[in-house]
Formats: C-alpha cells, structure tokens, sequence
C-alpha cells in the first residue's frame, strides 16, 4: 500500500530524512517510532503531499506522492501533530467542511459526518465550538477528520499525544478497529503504544532507519537473545576470540576496557543460558575473569540502543 | 465541476469565519456608516449649492440652471468610499493565509484534495463577495434619493461608480491575498498590505500634465487612476482590463507564493 525508496529531504545543509525506505501492506499498523526531530513528522508529510521530497520516491495506495499528488490526497487521511481546527467553528461544521474539501459526494456527506462523530465519540459536543474543547476532544476531532472520507491509508503523527491514559486505550482501540480495513501508519516515541497497536516498527534515527521488525521479535531479537557483559583480564583480541568460540554465542562487541580489563559485550542465541561457557572458555584462556553480567533490554533500551549514538562505542554493530 | 465544488466549499468556510468573528460586522458598520456619513455631507453641499444657484438664477432673472446630482454627490460620494476600502481591504485579508499557517490549518488544505490555485481563489472570492455586500448595504443610502428627491440622478454613472469601486477594493483584495500568504502573523499581514495599497494609490498622484512619459506610466499604473472614468458613468475598457489585469497579478502572486513556500518549507 506504501512503498517508500531511498527518501531523502533536505533543508538547505540540513538533512531531516536521509535514504530512508521501508513497505507497508495493505491492512497493517505501521509503527513509526523515533526521538524527536527524527524525521517521522516530514517522512510522513512527505506520504501526505504536503512536502515534495529532495531525493527518493514513494507510492501510495499504487500512486506516486509527486506525480500524482491530487490521487494520493484523495486516499489518504492525514492527522498532523497538532490537529488541524478551525477553533471558530463547531465540529459539525468543521467536519461538514473538510467532508466538502475532501470530495465526499454531498449525498453521503452527512452520514459520513456522523459516522466520524460517533466512530470518534465526540457526539456529546458536536454542536460545541472548537476553541472551547480539551485537549483530549480535539485530537479525537482532528482524527475524526482523518477518517471522514474513508480513506484506504491513514497516517496519523502522534495520536495519543497530550491524551489521558483512558483516552489514550480508547484511541489505540480505536486505531485497532481501523486496521484491516485501512491501511495504518502512525508515529510515536511512546514505546509501549507500539508493541500494543503495531504489527511492525520502523525505528528512524536522525534520519535514518536503524531498525525494522515486528515489535516481538525486535524485543526477542535484543532482549531474548540476551547479551552478556564479561569483564576480563588479558589480551583483547585473545579474550575475543575465546568468547567468540563459545557455541551458541552470535557475536562479541568489544567495549574498550581500563587498567588492563577488557569489557566484551556477547550476544547468546535466545533461550541459552551460556554463562557458565563464556567463564570456562575465558578461564582456560589463561585470562582472569572480572566479572558477568546479564544485560537484560527492554523495548525501552532497545529503542535507546538504537536510537542514541554514543561517542563511547563506535562501529559497535559488527 | 469538483474544482468548482472546491472552490464554493472555501468560500463558505471563509464566510463563516467573516461572520462567526467581529470583522465582516465591524467592516458592515464602519463601512456603513461612513457610507451614510459622506453621503449626509455630500447631500448638504449639493443642498447649499444648489440653493445659491438657484438664487443667483433669480437675481438674474431666468429658471436658473440644475445642478447635476451625480456630479455633486455620487462623485465625491464613491472618492470618499475609496479611500475608506484602502483602510478596510486589509482587514479584510490579513487572515485569509497568516491564519492558517499559524493554526496549522494550512496542513489541512495541503494534504487535502483541492488545488492552491482553488483554495486562493476561494479565499479571495470569499473576500470580494464580503466587499459586494458592503457596497450594496452603502448604495441603500443612494436608492433613498429615488424616494425623497424630485429630480432623480442618472443611475447608469451610480453603477459604473459602484463597479469602479468594487473593482478597485478588489485589486486590494487580491494583492491583500498575496501578502497575507507572506507571514503567519495578521498584524504584520495587515500593516504590510496597508503599505502596499498606500502605495498603489499613490502612484496615481504621478498624472502631471506637463510630465512626460515616466510620470503617464507610473500614474497608469495608480489604481484610483482608473476610476475617475468609471465614476463619472464612462466604462472605458482599458480601465476594467487594468483592475482586472491587477486582481489577477495578485492572485498570480498568491497562487506562486502558496506553491513555493511548499518547496521552501
């Protein structure tokens, strides 16, 4: 439904998304997830026509964002970080108005209308001027206009931003219930909304995509795999190779080291315990043992782990 | 037919901004009663020296001549009017654009299926159709001489001036429409087109009759230049095809200024 290539905007030197490419089927939650300033807000307002990419491509629902911008409009449903209102006009007009903007036939005009009331429960104040409502009312008003015409694709930039948390199940629920039929992006850097609402996650950092899977298998690929800290005494490569030996260990990461100590991070196959393996192969080495650690991740860590370059650990991922 | 649709859609949004907000009626009131105003005074004037001809008829003993009520009152009348658009225009369209992009509304219109082109000419349509309404609401002050006077004034010179006027505030509309899409803030919207219509208008205190080609073209180029004809009932067409050559620049203007602020952004 989205195929995005090699995507890249610039800001005069400025590079907001850098090559970034990634597909989403018909019918599937697309998590987007990302520190600010990531670069989700423009990838996504690139997906929306509202700005022209520098470099790249990407199709929605079969048509292209730049060559056939008025078709991709026409597909898509589009919820900015602050929600587009007109605080003068009440929700039924302002949803009588963008219905009419967005090309619904004026016979389905007003069931459309209250389909997107109801579906988006805002029903007890239609008849109330924007400005007067909560925060929580306007980012369900500024959905229900997301999904007024029935749009195959929906791309939503934090939805349960600025929402309490009853609000917030409410609004995952309902995004839920759009899946299937629509076709769903949505950004976040909450990291539990994802793993509830999404069938997969793009992680985007500083522009570029340093992950992407489903969120399971992204906690399992990191934190069911557990990597293990070992602190020894010896020769750095020496200990590497050691360690590297052990069966059942994917990779070592060297993380430097102080007074003559090397600190290796192994990541283990899931589900193995191979501690007492990596302490026997360190052992025999001739190396001293300093320590073990289990480093356990949670998708908060992960996100962390990708998403912050530390200076400390460079070239980490090997 | 749907860009049409568009359009009207835009139209009536922004008349129900006009009318949900203070500034169409504060515009209707001021615009209204300055209309009734001037034409009060006019009236007076045309009274006064009406009754000195007529009494100088007298003393010369003969009928004594008429004095023509367009020429006293609906020529000043439609001059005073103008220079009270040239202060209500930006009210008019300081918002139109500086609004929406500091809402963020703008994103709405962007990602939504009309065209820039529809939603500028929306918007200024919604703004010149306002300024009709206020030139109608003004000429009831006129049609009351139809009422109460014996010698009616011609009414074909009263719609050529009213057509004037409405063509004239107009280009300020337009050009209103084009700075408006500059800022995201009104006032400066607001002050900024204020400036440039000044200056519009003051390119026709150029026309000096003993100046040479520079002054005729820089005083060509002042919009009340051209409506000194229309308001004396002369519809001369190298005057309309001027304010209409005008609306569309400005509109040009917004219309390229919308699109490339995408780019820029």
């Amino acid at each position: 439904m989205i195929e995005v290539e090699s995507l890249t905007k610039r800001y005069g030197r400025a590079t907001a998304v850098d090559g970034v490419s990634f597909r989403v089927e018909k019918g599937e939650i697309l998590g987007f997830l990302g520190p600010n300033g990531a670069g989700k807000t423009t990838t996504m307002r690139i997906l929306t026509c509202y700005l022209p990419p520098t470099e790249g491509t990407a199709r929605v629902a079969g048509y292209d964002v730049f060559a056939q911008p008025m078709e991709v409009k026409k597909r898509v449903g589009y919820l900015p970080e602050t929600p587009p209102l007109y605080p003068d006009m009440s929700i039924r007009d302002y949803l009588d108005f963008c219905a009419r903007i967005k090309g619904v036939p004026a016979k389905e005009r007003k069931a459309r209308v209250a389909d997107a009331i109801e579906k988006c429960r805002v029903g007890d104040v239609r008849d109330k001027l924007i400005a007067k409502l909560s925060k929580g009312y306007r980012q369900r008003v500024g959905l229900a206009q997301a999904i007024l015409h029935n749009p195959d694709v929906l791309i939503l930039d934090e939805p349960t931003a600025g929402l309490d948390p009853k609000q917030i199940i409410e609004t995952r629920e309902l995004i839920r219930g759009l899946a299937g039929s629509h076709t769903v992006v949505l950004s976040t850097h909450i990291l539990p909304e994802v793993s509830m609402t999404c069938g997969r996650v793009v992680i985007i950092n500083q522009g570029r995509v340093v992950a992407e899977d489903t969120p399971d298998n992204l906690t399992r690929r990191l934190k069911g795999a557990g990597t293990i800290r070992v602190e020894a005494r010896g020769d750095a490569t020496s200990v590497l190779e050691a360690l590297k030996a052990v069966p059942g260990v994917l990779a070592a990461h060297p993380r430097g080291g102080h007074d003559g100590a090397v600190i290796v991070d192994v990541e283990a196959e899931a589900g193995k315990d191979v501690r007492a393996e990596l302490a026997w192969a360190v052992v025999t080495k001739g190396h001293s043992l300093l320590g073990l650690q289990q480093m356990g991740m949670s998708l908060e860590e992960i996100f962390l782990h990708l998403t912050t370059t530390d200076a400390a650990e460079p070239a980490s991922a090997a | 037919m749907t860009a049409l649709r568009n359009v009207a859609a835009i139209v009536g949004k922004e008349w129900r901004h006009y009318f949900g907000s203070p500034i169409a009626w504060v515009a209707l009131f001021v615009w209204t009663l300055l209309f009734g105003i001037f034409y009060y005074f006019a009236f007076t004037f045309f009274l006064e020296q009406s009754m000195r001809v007529a009494q100088q008829g007298m003393e010369m003993g003969g009928g004594g001549m008429k004095l023509s009520l367009n020429e006293y009152l609906v020529r000043p009348l439609f001059h005073n009017m103008a220079v009270v658009a040239l202060f209500i225009a930006p009210m008019l369209t300081m918002r139109l654009f500086a609004e929406e992009k500091r809402q963020g509304t703008i994103e709405l219109l962007a990602t939504s299926p009309v065209t820039d082109l529809q939603v500028v000419m929306g918007k200024f349509l919604a703004a010149a159709g306002l300024y009709a309404l206020m030139i109608l609401a003004g000429l009831v002050n006129v049609a009351l001489i139809w009422t109460y006077a014996s010698s009616t004034p011609e009414w074909k010179p009263i719609l050529t001036g009213a057509l004037g006027l409405f063509l004239l505030g107009s280009c300020f509309l337009a050009m209103g429409t084009f700075v408006s899409t500059l800022t995201r803030n009104q006032i400066v919207a607001g002050i900024l087109s204020f400036c440039l219509f000044l200056g519009m208008w003051t390119l026709g205190w150029a026309d000096d009759p003993m100046g040479g080609a520079v002054s005729k073209v820089v005083a060509y180029l002042g919009v009340t230049t051209h409506l000194e004809d229309l308001v004396k009932g002369v519809v001369d067409l190298k005057d309309v095809v001027f304010y209409l050559s005008a609306i569309t620049f400005g509109l040009f203007l917004a219309h390229q200024s919308v699109e490339s602020q995408r780019w820029r952004a």
